[in-house]
């Protein structure tokens, strides 16, 4: 194997990476934050005890659960001017990022919710909560605990998902990997360079949520069950 | 076990009705017909024991006082205040009802101080400074304040339920009920959780208790209630019931659990 | 030209290239499977290297989008080692990495579940490290393991998608090369879509029903 190792091409880039990640970055942060409002209305429709808004709201969530978000991406990106709706491809990954998390987030809160025991509720009804209050005091803390893992997950993979928008020309990490890609013949280190900063992104996210764990949920060390 | 003090209600009032219901009947959603019109008064100071076969009702007869399980028919009165099947005033008598539970059901988020002070701040908003000094007092009561910064989770079951029994008196309520307070226990934590309960009885607190304990209800109960098949079959002095009673259903009832 | 891609003639283009969606889910699905066991074995191994050597293959592979690893498998290893791969070769590679990782990490996670009395108890009878994997614990993680096992074969399906954009030519690539001809991509990739849900849906159902009656044996 003559192959020689030559990363210059990285350093002589490396704003378009930082750029590209950047980019990455703030996708991602949108998108999961409409994808969790989504997520926290489709549970709440899943759990309301109406059968249409749940029935509509299940199949929501299994037809995105079941095909590719490429196909999703695409369905929006160049279908949805068809009906008149104009989006730049930033926005479009966006809105396709935010529906697919919505679906995955939906089931993880609903889990979350229907966690929390019956008798806990019960008690804070006794003691005079009002339902607004026993979802904020008593409910939500520990319901984010119960999910937090599985949340995290989620939310890695759609960072990871987010490299796919880069088939619309949104300019993000692996876009910027595509680019140099076709101007120089460096492809192993391109990309195996983007894959590092995708992997920087997950720890980052990783020691992120570890912090919260220690922050808020210690409690939840003792719960037994 | 330090005792309660008595809570200022002089003697004098001590006869007048804490609870009344009358002919409460309710239908499980499967159909079943839980309670066929049971009638009860409790006077003010008076510690009242539930006792009966499981099944009988006498759980979700107790839970309808403060509005946990809604009714179909009949009425409750509890301190003056109506409540039908129609389920108004829930508020205004849950502010005078404390709840035990046989899960105890403490906030597993919250430390143990917190499980106390946070109804008081969120439900009643007292001043924080003023919840936090009537829990310090509570916790010492129920011996626990040395606990005060643990999490529920990290405390033994008895140690929990007197947690539980602060956490309900943290809301200065006029009646306090008690659904099977031990039967989630382990024996040798049943005694300290009973003392927690008789001294709260001799400080004069109306008290309506679900419970199996034969020691405690001979010796605390002003009046023992047997229910089966949802209706009440005997309302009687504990001297009575254990040693002279009259229907062969609590004969029975009695064989089973005295051996 | 446009007018004679009839709804037929778009679907039954769809489903000839659904074919290859279906090959090349099992292709990834066999060979990710076969090294996914090897890399689990490595994974609870007692020897640390070896642990450690299949921690950093599952976080990589865990930690960098499937799209990357295609990349990675098509261009990067054609300049490294000098050779042209087929998309169809290289999209194997990828997806057995992407495949192994994950099915690694599912079942690792089944073996650590079990109760560490079943370890202790076949030790104390005497068998050796293998023969307790054989004959103990891997018929009792394999129970546990089938419904993740399951659901995550619908992640594969839909991963494959992503082999389109190195020029395999599955159904996700047919239904853009269809829109670029057509432009109707409301109707094109809806109906991919439906086809991918139909492929993975079932799959989905099953693994459910699985796992409901897996934690209703356990109460």
């Amino acid at each position: 194997m003559g192959y020689a190792f030559d990363f210059s091409v990285i350093r002589d880039n490396i704003g378009l990476f930082v750029a590209g990640a950047l980019l990455t970055f703030r996708v991602s942060l949108i998108a999961i934050a409409f994808g969790l409002i989504l997520g926290i209305i489709g549970a709440l429709f899943r759990t309301s005890g109406n059968r249409i808004l749940n029935a509509v709201t299940l199949a929501y969530v299994e037809v995105i659960r079941n095909t590719p978000f490429l196909i999703q991406l695409f369905f929006i990106f160049f279908g949805l001017p068809k009906l008149g709706i104009r989006l730049n491809a930033e926005q479009a990954a966006i809105l396709s990022l935010a529906i697919n998390f919505g679906a995955y987030s939906t089931e993880i809160v609903r889990a979350g919710v229907e966690s929390i025991p019956k008798g806990q509720i019960e008690a804070a009804m006794a003691l005079g909560f009002k339902p607004l209050k026993i979802f904020r005091y008593i409910i939500l803390t520990p319901a984010l605990s119960n999910i937090y893992t599985a949340l995290t997950g989620q939310v890695i993979l759609a960072v990871l998902f987010t490299s796919v928008v880069s088939q619309i020309a949104t300019e993000d990490l692996t876009f910027a990997g595509d680019f140099l890609n076709s101007r120089t013949f460096r492809s192993f280190e391109i990309y195996f360079t983007v894959c590092l900063f995708y992997l920087a992104i997950v720890w980052i996210i990783k020691g992120f949520a570890y912090w919260i764990e220690r922050r808020f949920f210690e409690f939840a060390k003792y719960s037994r069950r | 076990m330090t005792q309660f003090e008595t809570s200022g209600s002089s003697v004098a009032t001590a006869t007048e009705a804490a609870i009344v219901a009358r002919d409460v009947e309710k239908w499980y959603s499967n159909g079943f017909h839980v309670l066929k019109g049971v009638s009860l008064t409790v006077n003010k100071g008076e510690v009242v024991v539930l006792m009966g076969p499981s099944g009988s009702g006498k759980s979700t007869f107790i839970r309808t006082f403060n509005a946990l399980e809604p009714f179909q028919k009949g009425s409750i009165e509890v301190d003056g205040i109506l409540l039908t099947p129609k389920l108004k005033n829930v508020d205004a008598i849950r502010r005078e009802v404390g709840m035990v539970f046989q899960q105890f059901n403490l906030f597993p988020h919250l430390t143990v101080f917190e499980n106390v002070s946070i109804a008081p701040i969120q439900v009643r908003n007292m001043p924080k400074a003023k919840a936090d000094e009537i829990t310090t007092q509570l916790l010492e009561r129920v011996g626990i304040l040395h606990q005060a910064k643990k999490y529920p989770g990290q405390l033994s079951g008895g140690q929990q339920q007197r947690v539980a029994i602060a956490r309900a008196l943290a809301m200065q309520p006029k009646i306090m009920l008690f659904d099977e307070p031990t039967s989630a226990l382990d024996p040798e934590m049943v005694r300290e959780v009973l003392d927690v309960m008789r001294s709260l009885a001799s400080s004069g607190m109306t008290m309506v208790c679900v419970t199996h304990e034969v020691g405690f209800a001979r010796e605390v109960a002003d009046r023992i209630i047997f229910l089966a098949d949802g209706l009440l079959v005997e309302d009687t002095t504990p001297a009575e019931f254990f040693n002279n009673p009259k229907s062969d259903r609590t004969r029975k009832f009695l064989s089973q659990i005295l051996h | 030209m446009s007018d004679e891609f009839t709804l037929g003639r778009i679907f039954i283009n769809l489903l000839i290239a659904t074919k290859w969606t279906i090959i090349l889910s099992i292709i990834a699905f066999v060979f990710g499977g076969i090294a996914g066991f090897l890399i689990m074995m490595m994974r609870i191994s007692p020897i640390k290297p070896i642990r450690f050597l299949s921690w950093v293959y599952v976080e990589f592979f865990e930690g960098t989008p499937l799209l990357l690893q295609l990349f990675l498998a098509f261009f990067g290893v054609s300049v490294v080692f000098g050779i042209n791969l087929s998309p169809l070769v290289a999209a194997t590679i990828a997806l057995t990495a992407f495949t192994s990782a994950f099915l690694a990490d599912i079942w690792r996670g089944a073996v650590e579940a079990l109760p560490k009395g079943q370890w202790e108890a076949s030790s104390a009878l005497g068998f050796g490290y293998f023969k307790k994997l054989r004959y103990i614990i891997l018929p009792q993680a394999v129970k546990l393991a089938i419904a993740p096992t399951v659901g995550f074969l619908v992640q594969v399906i839909k991963g494959t998608s992503l082999a389109s954009v190195i020029g395999f030519t599955e159904l996700s690539r047919a239904a853009s090369q269809i829109n670029n001809v057509t432009l109707k991509a409301l109707l094109v990739f809806a109906l991919a879509g439906a086809i991918y849900f139909l492929l993975c849906y079932p799959l989905s159902l099953w693994s459910q029903r699985v796992e409901q009656r897996l934690n209703q044996q356990a109460h």
